[in-house]
């Protein structure tokens, strides 16, 4: 088996997934200049949803493929919700504040929302069912399974129509226009604060279809599992450039590839002396190295300090 | 069309609009000039609700005072702002049709852009460069345009001269003749005393927050004190 292909195929997945998460980082921070770090929670909370739902719904015999999808028709609006109301209630009075408060509070709801998780589906790790085909295919010396394929398709799908929508309908455009001068934009008829909850609906819907990813991929779900994840896509969004979209779909799949290579590699470069576990350092050496040489990413604009 | 009474706006402490008075009729053009400071941009924020403000603003005999900000363009109001405000990273185009973000008719919409265009031939070549890349006089025509896409009953003007070349502002101000031709009702606040006068019918002379006169256009022009202060003689 070749490795390289191998982890570069991984890698993709691993970054389709980034790539979504990252996106709702990006698209908040484009409009409010705010990091919601809570973001990975959402994430969390989208896959435990479809989780439970694909439970509960068992018993009714539906096929594999049935039960992952319905698990996450019921995910999204799950998540959507939560984007929508922890804007409205933990972001929105702050919309003036200094920027370190918005941030502190982002903090707090990461908080919030990991330990009522953890209360409601308790500190076990939950096994994911293997609902979907997991068959490996032969492809240039390297395995791919049905589910990477509905991965990496569905996120290109997914971040296709987002791209659509943001540059190229009414909404989007107003939500660019809100990004760059919600004054102005609000003199233009824009109902600001509708924007604004529209975009955090949005990039949690995102993150409740990567939650499901995830979890599929990895057969498990865990209270805990969106601080991490979060991080990461949190990472892909600043390797890209926070802020921006595009940015956002190339640093998670670079960070994808980047961590899928290492963990690939780091026992051979090492001579066995750290593990593929090791991987997630590498995630976080990108984000120094980026931060120290490009601070605004690989195709982000200068960062401006908003007052 | 507008009346104002009793506006007040405070940063922080500090007063930067002391409780002034300004109506403007229907198909009227009137000015507001004054110093740096004299607080011209706060009194249009404040009417456009922009900033919070006291006192009382009526559109059309409604009050506005308590209106949402981004329903005033539904009512016939538009701004185009100090500084022009464009959307740097949309294109010219799309900054027109953010101007008529308002409105759903959409084959008006289109037919309005064409007229935009001939009124403003120069963006009709830039339509699809961004509007941050364009000079200082294209971006405040950009800016007049986008205005007039929400098909504005008045239009409010802060400083549209502000750092163009003479021959630039002579075009914008041949232009913002041309709207007011058309009907636009029009309250045009200006640094530059001589040519808002020379344009409007009535003007306001505001210095430290307060309306310190109001006049007809060839009065004011001809008063020593606006002469001394503002007209450089
Ligand atoms: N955001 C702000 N915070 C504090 N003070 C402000 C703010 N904006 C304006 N001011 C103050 O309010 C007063 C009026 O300002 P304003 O911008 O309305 O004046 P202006 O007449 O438009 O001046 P200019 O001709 O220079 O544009 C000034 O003293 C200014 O310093
Ligand atoms: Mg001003």
């Amino acid at each position: 088996m070749d490795i390289f292909i191998q982890q570069i195929i991984n890698g993709l997945v691993l970054g389709s997934i980034y790539a979504l998460v990252a996106l709702g980082y990006t698209m908040v921070y484009g409009i409010l200049g705010l990091i919601n770090f809570a973001h990975g929670e959402v994430v969390m909370i989208g896959a435990l949803t479809a989780l439970t739902a694909i439970g509960l719904l068992l018993p009714a015999g539906l096929p594999g493929p049935m039960l992952v999808l319905a698990g996450l028709l019921i995910a999204i609006p799950v998540c959507m919700a939560v984007g929508f109301t922890v804007e409205r209630i933990a972001y929105r009075p702050l919309r003036h504040a200094p920027r370190l408060a918005p941030l502190i509070t982002a903090i707090g709801v990461s908080i919030v929302l990991q330990q009522l998780a953890m209360i409601g589906w308790g500190r076990n790790y939950h096994t994911f069912p293997a609902l979907l085909p997991t068959a490996p295919h032969q492809f240039a010396g390297a395995a791919i399974t049905d589910l990477q394929i509905i991965i990496v398709l569905t996120a290109a799908v997914l971040m296709a129509g987002l791209v659509w929508l943001v540059n190229r309908t009414r909404l989007g455009r107003a939500m660019r226009a809100t990004a760059e001068n919600p004054a102005v934009a609000r003199l233009m008829g824009v109902d600001v604060d509708r924007v604004i909850s529209f975009t955090f609906v949005l990039g949690s819907a995102l993150a409740a279809v990567a939650g499901v990813m995830v979890a599929a991929n990895y057969s498990i779900a865990h209270y805990a599992m969106g601080f991490m994840l979060g991080l990461k896509a949190f990472t892909a969004a600043v390797l890209g450039g926070i802020g921006n979209l595009g940015g956002a779909m190339l640093g998670g799949l670079l960070l994808g590839i980047i961590e899928s290579l290492a963990a690939g590699y780091i026992g051979d470069l090492t001579g066995g002396f750290l593990g593929s576990h090791y991987k997630d350092v590498f995630a976080f050496f990108v984000l120094i190295l980026v931060l120290v040489f490009r601070p605004s990413g690989l195709m982000g604009e200068k960062v401006a300090e908003r007052a | 069309m507008l009346e104002v009474a009793g506006l007040q706006v405070h940063y922080g402490g500090i007063a930067a609009v002391k409780g002034i008075d300004l109506h403007v009729a229907a198909g009227e053009k009137v000015a507001l000039i004054g110093a740096n400071g004299a607080g011209k941009t706060s009194t249009l924020k404040a009417i456009a609700r922009m900033l919070p403000a006291r006192g009382s603003v009526k559109l059309q005999g409604e009050d506005i005072a308590h209106a949402a900000p981004h329903a005033l363009v539904r009512r016939g109001l538009a701004l185009v702002p100090e500084g022009r405000g464009v959307f740097a990273r949309l294109s010219v185009l799309e900054n027109l049709e953010m101007g008529a973000y308002s409105r759903t008719d959409r084959a008006q919409i289109l037919a309005d852009i064409e007229r935009v265009f001939a009124l403003l031939p120069r963006l009709k070549e830039r339509a699809t460069q961004t509007a941050g890349t364009l000079s200082g006089g294209e971006q405040q025509m950009v800016a007049i345009g986008r205005a007039l896409m929400s098909r504005p009953r008045i239009l409010l003007l802060d400083e549209p001269s502000m750092g163009l070349s003479p021959i630039m502002v002579d075009t914008v101000f041949d232009v913002i003749r041309e709207v007011a031709r058309e009907g636009v009702t029009l309250l045009l606040v200006e640094q530059n005393a001589r040519l808002a006068l020379s344009l409007c019918d009535r003007g306001y002379v505001m210095d430290s927050g307060r309306v310190t006169l109001e006049a007809p256009s060839a009065a004011l022009l001809d008063n020593p004190a606006v002469r001394a202060a503002y007209l450089g003689e």
